[in-house]
């Protein structure tokens, strides 16, 4: 914990100009160094704007970038653009659903896979689209999902 | 390699008969004319990404290691054809230059070693790129004569694919940053406000207010600092053009940039640029360094007495920061909520000063209109309407992927000549216009020309320029509800007809498509008010919303109200979807012959709507299915149908 409190700190020290418009690119630090953004980030970047907390956390939660659960060992993202959609990402996403019990921007028990929905990753001519943590899949069915997840699951294990 | 300074100005303005022998030959070297070594160019934009070209990429380092061979490798962006990525281009020096399709890593070595041996491998080739001075290949067609590059128009888009964005050089050597240079050299800041309104440009972002006129109500307004911002949010769902635009030619947008701020006397620019476009970050980044080395950014630029410093910020993502003053709140480190104009942000828009919100379109236009003139600008497109306009198609097409076309071309031109149809044999139902609060186009409407006139007296708007293509398999309906979906999640809140119109909507969409089973009386009853009040419900939403996402959220449902009336009629008078794509719409049955009576199905069904007795076929009661499917999924024997 401690060394998370350094980190926070390090980041906060890049940021010497303590004005309001610097408040997103710190959050935006935070989240590219950690995945997530914890309680205290939230309340360290609040007190180093002078801001009060619950405004750092009302503007983190009005923009979908920020996640506030550690992401898992594996992070899915499926686009559900309006493509992605009409080529069955809606299916994927049950799917995903089904197989990992988790919804949008949360994360399994066990810590292995998150899972985001992005509205557009913009490459709609290789719809429908997912990644895991990086490695794309496009033009996937649902039978590859399973398979899909399946390896992964497989992987960790091993 | 340290940039020769003086040469690459020189390439930029001058035109090439100025050029000494010396100063030709680095110019035909730099523009990838004459080449010494093999050049292999990967497009590594994020549709070849996702496509695989990370791993092309690879394959062809391995390649030339395994066997020696000296080549050079770049990446490029996207020549459009999205679909067919990965896209991988080769030249051989004297030769020109090939595109070839989905060129994933495991062609690599049989695409080089032909190549290498002076044949064109069969089958994955696209075209070549016809150049002066380069011999030409046989049985190889133009790329310029395709359906695909034949009726457009590229002017924005002339580069993408073809040069590596990561390198100024090339850029300035094919006349790249003259227009800037000719700016502040030749121009005061009023002259070039002057000259972009009588082009006639508007900006590209579905508003389509004069750019001109803009620039010139924020110059005119006194201040001591003024803001360029370039909007680079394209949070629409299925447009990508400015993305493949950044990822392409990021210096063209720089240029473009530079020009916009010197005209409304800004020193000071932001590009407010979408946190998941890391490919299109990377390359912006790249750019703005360069140009800082070379002093075409900073201090006194080029002796001028002009200071530009452009900034990228990166927005941590929410439809709605597409609109400006939104976009404004969010840099300012506020929640992306739009204000009421006016005042408008000319007068008083970042940090309370002028500010002119240019999209990424609108401004890589600028380079081409000062380089050729407003006149030259004028001559392509329409009327009132100048220019081109970039469409991203996709959906269910044969091919998809950015067409430029100049603006007054038809929907029939772009989408069946150019795009060639619904593809495989699908036929064609509709298209839908501008992302989610775009409007649906019915086929009778394929002969109108799109600019901004036509389109309004029709009652559609053009957005972003996002097409997104249905065919017969395609709901209406359904798609419908997943735009409004979609708005209802993105609303930011901040005004009751757009939070709650849109809840509403969705509400009454979702009940459509729906069946009534699970439904008591009452729930019956307000279903049908609330598709009566659907069309009065839109009318107050576009009258009284703050910003454009309320009042275009109604859009989808109007014009499908519209033009797709008989659609909304079958899903609720009948119950049933045409295109059966309603899941819950759908009508279940058990296939007898396959049903092996193992009861599984009997037994999770939530609605207990499957009866029979063990090991004997069991059937499914309608009246009582809510169509939820759960008996296709569990079941083993593939005894579960649906019509």
């Amino acid at each position: 914990m401690a060394d998370q409190a350094a980190r926070i700190e390090k980041i906060l020290h890049q940021f010497p100009q303590i004005k309001r418009n610097a408040l997103i690119p710190l959050l935006q630090a935070v989240q590219d160094e950690f995945g997530f953004i914890s309680e205290e980030a939230v309340a360290k970047i609040g007190a180093h704007l002078s801001l009060p907390t619950s405004k750092v956390y009302g503007l983190a939660t009005f923009y979908n970038q920020f996640s506030f659960s550690p992401r898992g060992f594996y992070h899915v993202v499926l686009c559900n653009g309006t493509s992605c959609h009409m080529g069955g990402a809606g299916d994927l996403l049950n799917e995903i659903t089904k197989l990992l019990e988790i919804g949008d921007g949360e994360t399994t028990r066990d810590g292995l896979f998150s899972l985001e929905v992005q509205s557009c990753i913009g490459a709609c001519g290789q719809s429908p689209v997912m990644s895991v943590n990086g490695t794309y899949f496009s033009g996937i069915s649902v039978k590859e999902v399973r398979e899909i997840i399946k390896q992964y699951r497989e992987d960790a294990e091993r | 390699m340290r940039k020769d300074k003086a040469l690459l100005l020189k390439l930029a303005r001058s035109d090439r008969s100025g050029l000494n022998p010396d100063e030709l030959k680095r110019s035909d070297e730099l523009r990838k004319t004459e080449i010494s070594r093999p050049l292999v160019m990967v497009n590594s934009s994020t549709s070849g990404i996702v496509a695989g070209s990370l791993l092309t990429w690879k394959a062809v380092e391995s390649y030339a290691a395994d066997r020696s061979i000296e080549l050079d490798l770049t990446e490029t962006g996207s020549i459009g054809l999205s679909s067919e990525d990965p896209v991988v281009s080769v030249q051989i020096p004297g030769r020109t230059r090939i595109f070839f399709s989905r060129i994933t890593e495991g062609r690599v070595p049989s695409l080089l070693d032909d190549l290498f041996h002076q044949v064109v491998p069969d089958g994955n080739v696209i075209g070549q790129l016809l150049r002066e001075g380069q011999e030409p290949w046989e049985n190889v067609p133009a790329l310029a004569d395709l359906p695909f590059f034949a009726l457009q128009n590229r002017i924005v888009m002339e580069s993408c694919g073809i040069i590596d964005p990561f390198s100024l050089e090339e850029y300035m050597a094919g006349g790249g940053y003259g227009a800037f240079i000719r700016t502040i050299r030749s121009y005061t800041f009023s002259e070039v406000c002057e000259l972009v309104t009588a082009s006639g440009l508007r900006g590209r972002s579905g508003g389509g207010f004069s750019t001109g006129e803009k620039w010139k109500a924020a110059f005119r307004t006194p201040s001591d600092q003024k803001y360029l911002i370039c909007n680079a949010e394209e949070s629409d769902p299925g447009a990508f053009m400015d993305r493949t635009l950044m990822e392409g030619n990021p210096f063209q947008l720089l240029e473009g940039i530079s020009i916009a701020a010197y005209a409304i006397g800004s020193n000071r620019a932001y590009i407010y640029i979408r946190s998941e476009y890391k490919d299109a970050i990377r390359r912006i980044n790249n750019a703005i360094k360069e140009l800082r080395e070379i002093g075409l950014l900073g201090d006194n630029i080029l002796d001028s007495g002009y200071n530009l410093q452009i900034s990228l910020r990166k927005g941590p993502g929410a439809f709605v920061c597409g609109e400006e003053t939104a976009l404004i709140a969010s840099l300012e480190g506020k929640r992306g909520m739009p204000s009421s104009k006016p005042p408008y942000p000319t007068t008083s828009g970042y940090l309370g000063r002028p500010t002119v919100v240019n999209n990424v379109e609108t401004l890589s236009n600028l380079p081409g209109i000062i380089r050729k003139g407003p006149e030259w600008f004028r001559s392509i497109g329409t009327e009132e309407s100048p220019g081109t306009k970039i469409f991203s198609i996709s959906g269910r097409v044969a091919l998809s992927g950015l067409v430029e076309v100049p603006m007054g071309t038809s929907f029939d031109t772009i989408i069946n000549k150019i795009i060639g149809g619904a593809g495989r044999g699908r036929e064609l139902k509709a298209l839908h216009l501008g992302g989610p609060s775009g409007c649906m186009v019915p086929l009778d409407l394929m002969d109108l020309p799109v600019s901004y006139e036509a389109l309004k007296e029709k009652g559609l708007i053009m957005g972003s320029g996002g097409v997104l293509v249905m065919d017969d398999r395609t709901c209406v309906v359904n798609t419908v509800r997943f735009f409004m979906y979609y708005l209802n999640k993105q609303s930011c809140g901040k005004c009751i007809p757009c939070r709650e119109g849109t809840r509403r909507m969705a509400e009454i969409l979702a009940s459509i498509t729906r069946k009534p089973a699970d439904e008591e009386g009452s729930t019956t009853l307000e279903r049908f008010k609330g598709v009566m009040q659907l069309e009065s419900l839109a009318e107050v939403m576009k009258d009284t919303s703050l910003c454009g996402l309320g009042q275009n959220a109604p859009n989808p449902v109007v014009s499908t109200l519209k033009y797709f009336r008989h659609e909304y009629e079958e899903h609720i008078f009948e119950r049933r979807c045409p295109s059966n794509t309603c899941t819950e719409l759908r009508t279940w049955y058990i296939d007898v012959d396959l049903c092996t009576g193992c009861t599984v199905c009997a037994k999770k069904c939530p609605a207990d709507a499957i009866i029979g007795t063990a090991r004997h076929p069991y059937f499914i009661v309608q009246e009582k299915c809510i169509g939820c499917g759960i008996c296709y999924d569990v079941c083993k024997f593939s005894a579960v149908y649906y019509k």
